[in-house]
């Protein structure tokens, strides 16, 4: 296996959705976009947002972005207006999920790093 | 008919850049300048303001918005289409065409829409069959209905097309959505049928790309955002958009920002839920059928946009009061400024609680450490240089918010050293305004459109 960081091939943004924090994850290439939707489970999003997300996580795809969408339930201390958080509107969770790291098989690994070498 | 034309988004909200919708008009051709002004929480401020005086309830920036672009704009011929007519979209246009006047701008046809105002009808809307439940939580409306600070219904796209089938020059609406604005005009000057999804789609994703202004140019942008030259004059996005539903996004080439695949594409995904059902009142857009391409510096091309028909309901959006908050900070510095704030936080609370208060919640923060990323931060406390103490307080007993806000400051002389930042004066309690989403039926409720007469 291979730890890749997601900070070195997507970038993010993050929005409010009364409690639920979205965050879009965007890979810079077709190849990212690859490892992101093998990879990138809503289970391991949850567990890394362990303590900040309280509730379930849900994913989709948008492979014609090379994005994938999370929901994050029961996140943001009851919502825009009503949260007593620094960040209401969880406009920092785009940052926050750049923190992750991956565990990939070495093939893929391979794949992503040989096949793209522009790729930083 | 026409087969192409340039609509510019002038606000991303209420509070963006003041000069950024004069730039949009100034520095190259547009046809129509969008602006929304409106949160979740702006309808119930302007509530308040209407409360207190029956001509207020709109956004006040506008007027003075016309003082600089009304000229240019009715020379040129310049449509303005914006929800900054809060409550009160009718004072907003007679404000407006004061301002014609003292410039001498004649001819000048403003509409209002409106009809999304429910506050005072929901009774009656209850007992036509309407449900207004929480759209999140299920819950009955009668929970809050005794507290209701103002209840909206969100139009779409239609209302607009018929103000400017009436004329208008400038269209000044309630509660309509943020797509609308920028979906209207496609309607109206390309002829498209309000059945034809795939067409409304189109639309809706450009009003999405354009809803948040400088969010698609550059502005928030998480990619390479270090590159990104003259931010100082970012340019606010420009949808060139086609009579087959082709949409180019662009923006001025005198201003600063950059328009890219990646910053529209981090746009798209902004504040959205389950992609393939983007649900607005004039149609589903599927956001996984938008097809991308880099058509040129600063020019992105959206194309191959699919949608599914509307649903049978608008959304409405009330807000009620919800209690009292009220936030203070401390600054700590090195050494351990850390274990100092947590010091401080500990005192703040046994004081609270040794005083009885009342409290729903009480947050504490380090602003420097870990108020944005919480546990995922690990980082050698030691090394920090300050740290912001931030305590937030929130009570449905405004006097327990109150004696927090008085606490607060003592710790300057009373807790741990190396203390500062205390000038902002005893943090103020302000209420707090819940938000509560609902569904009606879109027969229940009607759109009015209507030109004002100068008088």
């Amino acid at each position: 296996m291979k730890k890749i960081k997601l900070i070195d091939f997507v970038h993010a943004r993050s929005g409010d959705k009364g409690d639920a924090a979205n965050v879009g994850v965007i890979a810079f290439t077709n190849k990212g976009y690859d490892l992101l939707n093998k990879y990138l489970t809503a289970d391991k999003v949850k567990v890394f947002f362990d303590g900040i997300c309280l509730g379930k996580v849900e994913r989709y795809e948008l492979p014609n972005l090379n994005a994938l969408n999370f929901i994050l339930h029961n996140t943001l201390g009851g919502g825009g207006t009503v949260s007593t958080k620094l960040d209401a509107q969880g406009k920092t969770i785009a940052s926050a999920i750049l923190r992750m790291e991956l565990q990939v098989e070495e093939e893929d690994y391979k794949i992503f790093t040989n096949q793209d070498p522009e790729q930083k | 008919m026409k087969e192409k034309i340039r609509i510019a988004s002038g606000q991303g909200f209420w509070g963006d850049l003041i000069d950024a919708p004069v730039n949009q008009v100034m520095h190259g051709q547009i046809d129509y300048l969008v602006m929304d002004y409106l949160a979740e929480v702006t309808m119930s401020i302007l509530q308040k303001q209407k409360n207190k005086n029956p001509e207020l309830g709109y956004a006040r920036d506008i007027p003075e918005l016309m003082k600089r672009i009304l000229p240019e704009c009715k020379q040129k011929g310049i449509k303005i289409i914006t929800n900054g007519g809060g409550v009160n979209p009718v004072s907003c246009a007679k404000a407006c065409y004061k301002v014609a006047k003292e410039l001498g701008v004649k001819g000048l046809k403003i509409a209002v829409v409106h009809g999304d105002n429910i506050l005072d009808s929901i009774d009656s809307l209850l007992q036509q069959g309407a449900q207004l439940n929480n759209m999140e939580s299920g819950e009955p409306i009668a929970a809050v209905k005794e507290k209701l600070l103002s209840a909206n219904v969100y139009f779409g796209a239609f209302p607009i097309v018929e103000a400017l089938r009436k004329g208008a020059d400038i269209v000044i609406t309630g509660r309509t959505t943020d797509t609308g604005l920028t979906l209207a005009p496609m309607i109206y000057e390309f002829g498209w049928k309000e059945s034809d999804w795939n067409l409304m789609a189109a639309g809706t994703v450009a009003g999405h790309i354009l809803e948040c202004g400088a969010q698609a140019t550059g502005g928030n942008f998480l990619g390479d955002w270090e590159s990104i030259e003259n931010f100082e004059d970012i340019g606010f996005p420009i949808a060139e958009a086609f009579s087959t539903g082709e949409v180019v996004i662009t923006k001025h080439e005198t201003l600063g920002g950059i328009v890219t695949v990646e910053t529209v594409s981090e746009q798209l995904l902004y504040e959205i839920g389950d992609p393939k059902n983007y649900i607005t009142p004039d149609c589903v857009a599927d956001f996984t059928s938008i097809h991308l391409t880099q058509a040129g510096e600063n020019r992105v091309e959206i194309s191959g946009v699919k949608g599914t028909p509307a649903t049978p309901f608008y959304k409405v959006s009330c807000s009620y009061d919800d209690g009292y908050s009220a936030v203070g900070t401390l600054t700590y510095s090195w050494p351990k400024a850390l274990a100092k704030a947590k010091k401080a936080d500990s005192i703040l609370r046994g004081r609270l609680r040794n005083l009885g208060l009342q409290f729903d919640e009480i947050r504490t923060e380090f602003v420097g450490y870990n108020a944005c990323h919480g546990p995922l931060v690990k980082v050698d406390e030691e090394a920090l240089s300050e740290i912001m103490l931030r305590v937030a307080v929130r009570s449905h007993d405004r006097n327990s918010v109150e004696r927090f806000g008085r606490e607060l400051a003592p710790l300057i002389l009373t807790g741990p050293p190396s203390v500062t930042g205390f000038a902002g004066g005893r943090p103020k309690a302000s209420d707090v305004v819940a938000y509560w989403p609902a569904l009606i039926e879109k027969s229940l409720v009607k759109p009015l459109v209507e030109i004002i007469e100068q008088v």
